[in-house]
């Protein structure tokens, strides 16, 4: 029995081209299907915790960022569909969002060539993922459980959901009928713009700044937020993709694979899952999670390596 | 003296024969009364490497000081019938740059630190460690002091293209004979042909990608979809 586990375990080992280690395809499934779990019952895009997970399994970061990228391609495209189905996708608000998206990549692309080619890609990446996972995790935490002290108090007051701000006073407004704004087309794209430059040096979707920035600094209404910045995701992660793939030639098609095959089963279940459990439960979790991972990507920078020497070769992970 | 080496798909195969009258030459005198051994050396692809050293600023660790070495073979694999540092001398080894140590060249390094040695050990370590640089200590097998064959596994993450095979034949940590070849070695299966695409046509590879990806999410989702209205 015990030798037949071991037969298996040598078959299922692959090679990722790309990444130029072996590795077990039952590693890859699990951390797909853990994140696609995640995913599908929290229902965000788990993106920001693919690329640290693959870190950890040893991973070289730039092919983990370049593969996070394709992957979000995989798990945004049937949401994306379901939107345009429904019409809930505001296509000009997600224009100019996108607008802003394709020139935040390039400069992003442009951004990890340079620290590539510096040697200090792998910092960088690893330093923001313990900034943006840090900054979300905490906020997260906090807006759940204040939540849930809301609830256990039911006449606490609510916050004002739209006010007028600075957004409503920038030049070269347009109307978008769909969302029913009339405003400049400066915040979306500053908006667009982040989350390209994020997509392109950390591998992420970046549904989890854009639909709060979306919701509270737009007033966009929430039943066209969701599809509308699915509708941005899937075309600024398909060009990083193609622009890591044709700059530094590190997105892994047979690691993207595997994990993409892991995620679909995992987002499946953890939709199920998610129907069950109460939304302040679940934000605690998520929340939770993201700051494990976070600690884990911090330690791994602040505790001394058992190897401090490394070897790069030029064009190379 | 004859060598022949062959590529399997992931080793190499050395043969070789040591000419009849040579041996014969050696039974003649008696005063040859050392055996004589042999040492096969396999070198990959050279290319540049970067050697990183990581120091703690302020707090973190990060990478400080980098040398860089114009030429190091991406493999390399030193066979021997007998430890290789009881049959070659240091000198032997300094000409012919039989060692690892001394085919990834330390002296033409390009750098401004002054402690340059350290890092050629630690590429040699690393690459050691990784079974990219290997000591095949008693790996060459003799048979009736005529014959010989050595089996050198090749890693998976190889680097394609023209490995070359040394023979030396030594005697009293001198070399007798030295012999060279070259075989070309290439990956196979769908690995090698995605890795070729990836550094070739990268554009095609990058379509490609989107296109695992759309169809592997949506066929998986549409799939469920199925499955669950059934």
């Amino acid at each position: 029995m015990k030798r037949w586990g071991f037969v298996l375990w040598e078959i299922m080992l692959i090679y990722l081209p790309i990444a130029e280690i072996s590795t077990n395809a039952f590693t890859l499934l699990a951390v797909g299907g853990g994140v696609g779990l995640l995913s599908g019952m929290f229902g965000v895009g788990g993106g920001f915790l693919i690329t640290p997970l693959l870190f950890f399994i040893g991973i070289p970061p730039a092919v983990a960022v370049a593969t996070g990228a394709n992957l979000v391609v995989a798990s945004s495209i049937s949401g994306v569909l379901a939107h345009l189905r429904r019409k809930t996708v505001d296509l000009k608000m997600g224009t100019v969002l996108l607008a802003g998206g394709l020139l935040g990549s390039t400069a992003g692309i442009w951004l990890f060539t340079l620290l590539n080619s510096l040697g200090q890609v792998d910092l960088f990446v690893q330093l923001a993922y313990v900034l943006f996972l840090g900054i979300i995790g905490i906020l997260m935490l906090q807006e759940s459980l204040r939540a849930l002290y809301r609830s256990s108090r039911p006449n606490a007051v609510r916050r004002k959901l739209h006010k007028h701000t600075w957004v409503h006073a920038l030049p070269l407004k347009i109307k978008f009928r769909v969302s029913g704004l009339y405003i400049s087309v400066i915040p979306p794209l500053m908006i667009g713009v982040t989350v390209g430059v994020l997509s392109a040096v950390m591998g992420v979707g970046g549904g989890f700044i854009m639909v709060p920035a979306m919701i509270y600094m737009l007033g966009m209404p929430t039943k066209v937020v969701v599809g509308t910045s699915l509708f941005q995701i899937i075309f600024v992660t398909a060009y990083t993709t193609v622009a890591h793939a044709v700059t530094s030639h590190s997105v892994d098609v047979m690691l993207a694979f595997f994990l993409i095959i892991g995620g679909v089963f995992g987002a499946q279940i953890g939709t199920q899952v998610g129907l069950r459990l109460k939304a302040e439960q679940l934000r605690i979790l998520l929340a939770l999670v993201v700051l494990a991972v976070c600690i884990k990507v911090a330690l791994d920078l602040l505790i001394q390596p058992s190897e401090v020497y490394s070897i790069r070769i030029p064009g190379r992970h | 003296m004859s060598l022949t080496a062959n590529f399997s798909g992931s080793e190499i195969l050395i043969f070789g024969a040591i000419r009849r009258d040579a041996y014969e030459f050696m039974v003649e005198h008696p005063d040859f009364v050392a055996p004589f051994d042999v040492v096969v050396v396999i070198e990959g692809p050279r290319h540049p490497a970067v050697i990183w050293r990581k120091e703690r600023r302020a707090g973190i660790w990060v990478n400080v000081d980098s040398v860089t070495l114009a030429s190091v073979p991406s493999f390399y694999a030193v066979a021997t019938t007998q430890p290789l540092h009881e049959i070659v001398s240091p000198e032997t080894d300094a000409i012919h740059r039989i060692s690892a140590r001394q085919a990834i060249r330390p002296e033409q390094s390009i750098s401004d630190v002054t402690d340059q040695t350290v890092f050629s050990e630690a590429l040699l370590r690393i690459n050691e460690r990784a079974e990219q640089y290997l000591s095949l200590d008693r790996f060459v097998h003799l048979e009736r002091e005529i014959l010989f064959r050595a089996r050198v596994q090749l890693p998976a993450n190889l680097t394609e293209g023209a490995y070359t095979t040394r023979m030396y034949l030594m005697r009293d940590g001198d070399v007798v004979s030295e012999f060279r070849t070259a075989i070309f070695v290439r990956k196979d299966g769908i690995e090698r042909w995605l890795h070729q695409l990836a550094y070739d046509q990268p554009l095609l590879y990058g379509l490609l990608a989107l296109l695992i990806a759309l169809t592997a999410g949506w066929g998986a989702s549409a799939l469920f979809r199925l499955v669950r209205n059934a």
